[in-house]
């Protein structure tokens, strides 16, 4: 018997209008098509949302996970890039 | 770094490290939490089309509907672990994998869908709240919208046995009927007592589990026993009792039942099974069509 499974997508969900997609979980489909239809039978039976974007999983590019201290660091070590680094008088709309 | 997170309750995520035992210990709990929305569907589904009146079919419907989306998350939650999902469903099909044997008892009356709605939707939510903040992330996400929906689905169970409790004799009987058969079985949704449960230890460590298995069915029964006050029904335990402390004694499933069903030999436990295998067997030529398909796409991109 095959043992074929679908290729696993990525669902991103738009809650309302004036929000950004958000990630809700992965589904298997066959095709796109097929993919957007799943995912709202299973992540928008309750209105939430308007907007679905489905992506093969396989095409995200992500940063490495094994990598994450260096490849962060640099925005560790910059406390002026942070409006809360200041120090300004009391009393001023600044 | 895992220790200091699961330590102080943070949670891990699919690419961070884990020890094997923790990836082990979760992949199979997700399975078989899966494998239970999926099994669970089959004594309710077959109610769908003998519903008492169109709205408690729409509700039905819906409800079952539910229960095949938590399989789908779960299933999804456990993929990234790195389960293979065929191996998942062949782990259920072949009986390697267990599910919540409680769906192996029958529903024979209308009375047994209230109830398994009140009662099984019930215990479910008292386990999966706390899951909501579990250690590993997407099962932890997963049960947040899962846990809102079981919601829905123990109302509509309570509501049902009221609309029984308030109709003929006959009704009300069929409600406490129901309500003796169920109550066990509900019971036993929270597992084998601690001292007899040698993984409790290890997930309540690794914040898999955040309270055991008698502390939440302790805090069930003490819920459900109000519950059966309200509908004026006898929970079938006569050593039942409201303590001075706000909390009820009550008498533990029978441990040898309870223990049979984990081998596979409740009552319906055979046909679950072979219904579930039917099932996937009947949809094998779809699996065959889409591998043929996209052999054709592989092929023609390479041609091109
Ligand atoms: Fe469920
Ligand atoms: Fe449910």
């Amino acid at each position: 018997m095959s043992t074929y499974t679908e290729p696993l997508w990525e669902v991103f969900v738009r809650p309302a209008r004036g929000l950004s997609h958000m990630h809700v979980g992965s589904l298997r489909a066959s095709d796109a098509e097929m993919a957007v239809l799943s995912a709202r039978d299973l992540y928008t039976r309750r209105s939430e949302g308007v907007s679905i974007w489905a992506v093969r999983s396989t095409d995200i590019a992500s940063s490495d996970p094994a990598e994450r201290g260096e490849f962060f660091e640099t925005a560790a070590t910059k406390p002026y890039r942070h409006a809360s680094h200041y120090h300004v008088p009391d009393g001023l709309n600044l | 770094m895992f220790e200091e997170i699961v330590q102080t309750g943070g949670q891990i995520e699919p690419s961070d490290w884990m020890p094997d035992k923790y990836r082990a210990s979760l992949s199979r709990q997700i399975a078989q939490h899966a494998h239970s929305e999926i099994i669970g569907m089959q004594p309710e589904g077959a109610w769908i089309t003998r519903a008492p009146s169109l709205r408690r079919k729409a509700i039905l419907l819906a409800k079952v509907q539910d229960e095949a989306g938590h399989g789908l998350y779960l299933y999804g939650a456990a993929e990234t672990l790195g389960t293979d999902r065929a191996e998942m469903l062949e782990g259920l099909h072949s009986g390697r994998h267990k599910y919540a044997m409680s769906f192996d008892y029958g529903m024979p009356t209308w009375g047994d869908v209230a109830a398994m709605g009140w009662l099984g939707d019930g215990a479910a939510i008292v386990n999966q709240v706390p899951l909501a903040r579990c250690s590993y992330g997407p099962y932890a996400r997963a049960m947040v919208r899962v846990c809102k929906e079981e919601s829905f689905h123990q109302r509509q169970g309570f509501e049902a046995m009221q609309a029984l409790v308030a109709g003929t004799p006959q009704q009300r009987q069929m409600a406490q009927d129901a309500l003796d058969r169920w109550w066990w079985p509900a019971l036993m949704l929270f597992g084998p007592p601690d001292d007899a449960s040698p993984r409790t230890a290890d997930s309540m460590r690794w914040g898999i589990k955040r309270y055991t298995n008698d502390e939440l069915r302790q805090r069930f029964v003490d819920m459900a026993a109000a519950q059966a006050d309200v509908l004026g029904l006898t929970i079938p335990d006569p050593a039942l009792r409201l303590r001075e402390d706000g909390h009820c004694d009550f008498t533990l499933m029978d441990l040898e039942e309870f223990t049979a069903n984990l081998r596979g030999e409740g009552p319906y436990a055979t046909q679950r099974r072979d219904h579930r295998r039917a099932a996937h067997q009947d949809g094998a030529w779809v699996r065959e069509a889409m591998q043929a398909y996209d052999d054709r796409v592989v092929a023609a991109r390479e041609a091109s």
